[in-house]
This record gives structure tokens, sequence and C-alpha cells, in this order.
């Protein structure tokens, strides 16, 4: 990952209700996707709400590009409608009185002509929903409604755009057909968009930057790359732990329908997509998929073996262990049982074969 | 048929009630807006003084105001004072104790509709760059309009039905304050049962067209 060229957005918020603490100071670049992530209760969305000035953090300083949305040390405090920011929340929130097409308008109207740099026909095309402009909210699935939501935010040429959980609401089937929506977004608008999300994949597919939320704390922050993958931090265990692996790709084996990708630490065999040769693609190995042998095994079925070196070992499930391993530099890992680790005699530098089962192109 | 006397006490009764119709609109809008939003003590306190006419003998209200009214309280000696003399026996000093009356009618239902639309479109419009006044026409009143039809029907048809508040403050002057209802009282009394017939039918047949419209118009439901 890049390393930002420099913060934009400086948020320092703290809320302390009986029940609730928000504490945190955030320095996200002012580009990309940057992903909240935590359990519900962590105070992400209470974060978010605040960059939005829907909730009132006394004392808090927010900036924006440059611009300033809240310092209370000099009691300023710019109220939501005067803040040039897209929001989207879980059940889009459509005006059940207005068409799609009114629905879409209601935000660009009310920004002054010279400010305008997303077209309505820009943002209907870019979420597919120009069939849907004069049908009424209520008839429109969840899918689509979502979709109508983030072009009415889209429509008022945001300089910040932040999502609440946009997918939540939305069964698998709905979510990828959102998902490549919003990558286009990520790919084709120069609008950063802070995304809040309890979900690693949708983390894992969007995501340049994440912060870490937890009770209301920033655990850390950085590329969902490195964070996924440290052993200290919570998304590296348990049964959806997974890594994430940069590469581009290097050959289409038509033949035997696969798909070859180059990384760092090697070549991956995919099954076959539809991906263009020296495109750039993200790579998901779920630590589930990943097993170790200490030597490379000839006579198996299995298409892709690396070798690795173990930089980390870590309880996991009762009988599990979570192994941080080190293939050419990138960081992969492997969900093995405690006994399989004491078998190999698995230490800190010890070198071994990472046999990989699975590996998924994410976009 | 209807004599001149009906006829007058009709227009009036449909002037009343236009008038208090209008000016509860005005007044119950942001007293419903405070009751749907505010989390003060004096809510509860509030709701009780507006639900007190539901309750209350509308003898006792007709009592009360024409005390308060009158050329000895406190509201008379300031309309006094203010050039206006007194209030009771006029048609203002209906109007007022109508808007009185009926504020409970008018303000329930709209604070029900600000209650049941939930802060969730305020903030989207907020997101969408309306402001607080803004919203409140773009947003709010369309979203409300249920409640507003509501309003307007029960307001006007409470009015236009009042008897007891009307008889104490407004008396039984022809033209000036003589109603429908008071009218037919007047025709019981002097035995014109003809004259009694055609206009409480009259009123009977106008409340059931008007109730049937909230509920034909207005169905409970049909949001969603």
């Amino acid at each position: 990952m890049n390393a930002p060229a420099g913060f934009a957005i400086r948020a320092r918020f703290k809320l302390d209700y009986p029940e609730f603490l928000l504490d945190v100071d955030l320095n996200l670049p002012g580009r990309g996707v940057t992903a909240l992530f935590g359990a519900s209760g962590s105070g992400k969305t209470t974060c978010l709400r605040a960059i939005a000035g829907l909730e009132h953090a006394p004392g808090g300083y927010l900036e924006v590009n440059g611009e300033v949305w809240q310092d209370d040390s000099r009691n300023l405090f710019i109220p939501t409608y005067r803040r040039p920011l897209g929001y989207v929340i879980q059940e889009a929130g459509l005006f059940s009185h207005l068409t799609v097409r009114r629905n879409l308008e209601y935000g660009m109207k009310r920004v002054p002509e010279p400010e305008r740099r997303v077209s309505l026909a820009q943002s209907i095309k870019l979420l597919g929903i120009d069939h849907l402009l004069e049908r009424m909210p209520q008839t429109l699935s969840t899918g689509e409604s979502q979709r109508v939501g983030i072009a009415r935010a889209l429509a008022t040429s945001p300089r910040i755009l932040l999502m609440d959980e946009p997918l939540a609401a939305l069964d698998v089937k709905r979510k990828s057909e959102i998902l490549p929506y919003l990558e286009r977004l990520h790919d084709e608008l120069d609008i950063p968009l802070i995304y809040v999300s309890h979900a690693p994949d949708e983390v894992a597919r969007l995501a340049d930057n994440m912060v870490l939320l937890e009770h209301g704390r920033v655990l850390a922050s950085g590329s969902p790359i490195d964070l996924m993958t440290r052993l200290d931090m919570p998304l590296a265990h348990g049964d959806a732990a997974e890594a994430l692996i940069l590469g581009t790709v290097s050959a289409q084996d038509i033949e035997n329908h696969l798909t070859w990708v180059l990384f760092a630490g090697g070549l991956l065999a995919l099954p076959y997509q539809e991906v263009e040769i020296n495109q750039q693609v993200r790579v998901r190995i779920q630590a589930r998929d990943v097993s170790l042998t200490l030597a490379q095994q000839q006579d198996t079925s299995i298409l892709n073996i690396l070798p690795a070196a173990v930089t980390g070992l870590s309880d996991d499930s009762p009988g599990q262990i979570m192994v941080g391993l080190d293939v050419g530099g990138t960081r992969i890992l492997a969900r093995i049982t405690r006994k399989s680790s004491v078998n190999l005699g698995l230490a800190l530098g010890k070198a071994v074969y990472a046999q990989i089962k699975g590996v998924a192109i994410l976009k | 048929m209807l004599g001149d006397s009906s006829v007058a006490a009709i227009t009036l009764t449909l002037k009343l009630a236009t008038v208090t119709t209008a000016i509860l609109l005005v007044i119950g809008t942001p007293v419903a807006w405070w009751l749907a939003r505010t989390k003060s003590w004096w809510k509860g306190a509030v709701s009780a003084v507006v639900a007190l006419p539901i309750v209350l003998p509308p003898t006792v209200i007709g009592f009360y105001l024409l005390v308060i009214l009158g050329p000895n309280g406190p509201i008379g000696q300031f309309t006094q004072s203010m050039g206006l003399g007194v209030l009771p026996f006029t048609f203002a000093g209906l109007v007022v104790a109508s808007v009185f009356y009926s504020l409970p009618f008018v303000v329930q239902p709209i604070q029900n509709a600000f209650e049941a639309m939930g802060e969730r479109p305020l903030e989207t419009a907020a997101t969408l760059r309306a402001s607080p006044l803004d919203t409140f026409f773009s947003v709010v009143l369309p979203m409300a309009k249920p409640g507003y039809l509501t309003a307007i029907v029960l307001g006007f048809a409470h009015t236009v039905g009042e008897f007891g508040v009307v008889l104490m403050i407004g008396g039984n002057i022809p033209d000036r304050t003589r109603v429908v209802s008071v009218q037919v009282y007047d025709h019981v009394e002097a035995m014109e049962y003809t004259q009694a017939h055609w206009l409480s039918a009259g009123m009977l047949a106008f409340s059931f067209v008007i109730l049937l419209m909230l509920y034909v118009l207005n169905p409970t439901g049909r949001k969603k």
C-alpha cells in the first residue's frame, strides 16, 4: 500500500455517556476507502455521525481536506446541512413521498451550481438506476433502494462520502450486486469514502485503509493487508481470518482453466477468472485453507505450495493455533491444530511449506 | 325548509369552523412539533393542558373562559387596555373559545405524525443540504400530510359540533354568535320541530360525510 501523501481528515472526538465511551483521535487519508471496523458498540457509527455533524461531541475537532468543520475550542460547529458530505445509511432512508428522480434531485438542487461536480446523469449511470427513476421508493427492492441512496448522496458532489454499513441490510446475493458499484465509485471518483462495517469480507474487498475500533477506542489503524494478518489483532483470529495479497495477473491458462497471479512471494494458480493480463488484483487466502508441511510434497493435488517462514504463533480457538507466515515478504495466515503444531515442531523462524487449497480474486 | 335565521346560523358556523381550524393549524404545528421532539419535564404538563378539553364538561371551559376573558379577567383587562373591548358575546370570543376547545383534536394527530416520522428523515435531509426550515417544508409537512388531513377534519368538525362552550361564551346573538347547534336548541325550545329536523338532519349528514372522508381518504396503514 502506498503511504498516503498527507493526512487530510483529522478527527478528535470524545463522548462520555454512562453506558458508552468514544475517545478517538483519527488521522485519515483524504483519498481512497477507509473502513471503520469493529463489533457493534465499538463506536464506529457514532464516530461517523460525529464526522457528519449529526452527533456533537463537545470539545471535539474535525478537519476535512483543509476545512475545519468543528473546533469547539473556537466555538465552531458547522451544522450538517452546511457540510459538503454524502451520507448513506443501512436502510437507504429514501423520502417516501418523492419519486426516485425527485429523491435524487433533492440534494443536488440544494447545492450551488458552481459547486456541482458530479452530474445527476453521472450518478444515475454509475449506480445503474436509469430504469427506476419514475418509481416510488416503496416499490424498490432493498438493493435498488440502496443504490438510489448512494446515487442521491453522490449527486450532491460531496467532498467526502460517509457510509454506515450500506450493505448490512442486504442478503449475500444483493450484496454482491452492489459491491461492484461501490468499487466503481472507488475507481472512478476521487472522493474519499469512510465506510463503517463489521464484515471483514467487505473491508477486504473495498478498503485501502482501516481503523480498528474497540469499546470506543482506536485499537489500530493502517492498511487492511497489514492489520488482517497481525496476530495481536482480533481480525487475525477465528474461522474468518484471512490474508490479502496484492498481485498482478501474469498468465491465463485457458486449457487448464487457470489464472496465474504473480506476487512478491511467488506464483499462485487460481480458478480461471475474466481478468486482463497485467491487471492488478487483490487475492484472498483464508487461514483455514492453508496447511503446513516441513518438506515440499511432490505427490499432492494441491497446486499452490510456497516456501515460507514462521513469523508468529498465537492461540486461536481451543485446540487451534494461528500461524503467521512470511512468504517472500508477504504475510499470510495458517490455522492449524495445536497437535499439528507440536508434531511439526513449529517455532519462530522455522522454514515450512505452505499448501494453499483455496485462493480467490477479490477484484 | 330553512329560514333566513338558519342560513345565517349555518354561514356563521362554517365561518367559525374555518377560522378556528386555520388558527389551530398555525398554533398547533409548533405545539405538536415541540411535544413530539422535547425530552423536557414540561412535556407531560403541556400534553395534559392540551388534552383538558377532551375530558372537561364544555360548561366548565365556557365558565372559566368567560371569567378570564370577561371585563374583570386578566385577558379581558388586557383586551380592554388595547382598546379591543371584551371578547365574550362576540365572534372573536367564539373563535378564542373554539381554538382552545378544539386544540387537542388538531395537535394530537399532527403530533402523532411527527412522532411516527422519527429523526431519520430530518437527519437525511440535513445530509442533503436542507436547512431545518427547508426540511420542515420539503420533508416534514409532506410526510405528515395524513396527520394534517386528520387534524383539519377533526378540528373543523369538532368546532362545528360544539354547543356548551359556544352558549357560555357567545350567548345566542343572531348573526353574531348564534351557530347551528344553538339554533337547533332554540328551535326545540320553541317547539319548531320541522326547522329543528332540517338543521339536525343537515348536521348529521355533514358529520357523517366528513368522517367518511376521513376514513376513506386516510385509511390507517396506508403508508408502507
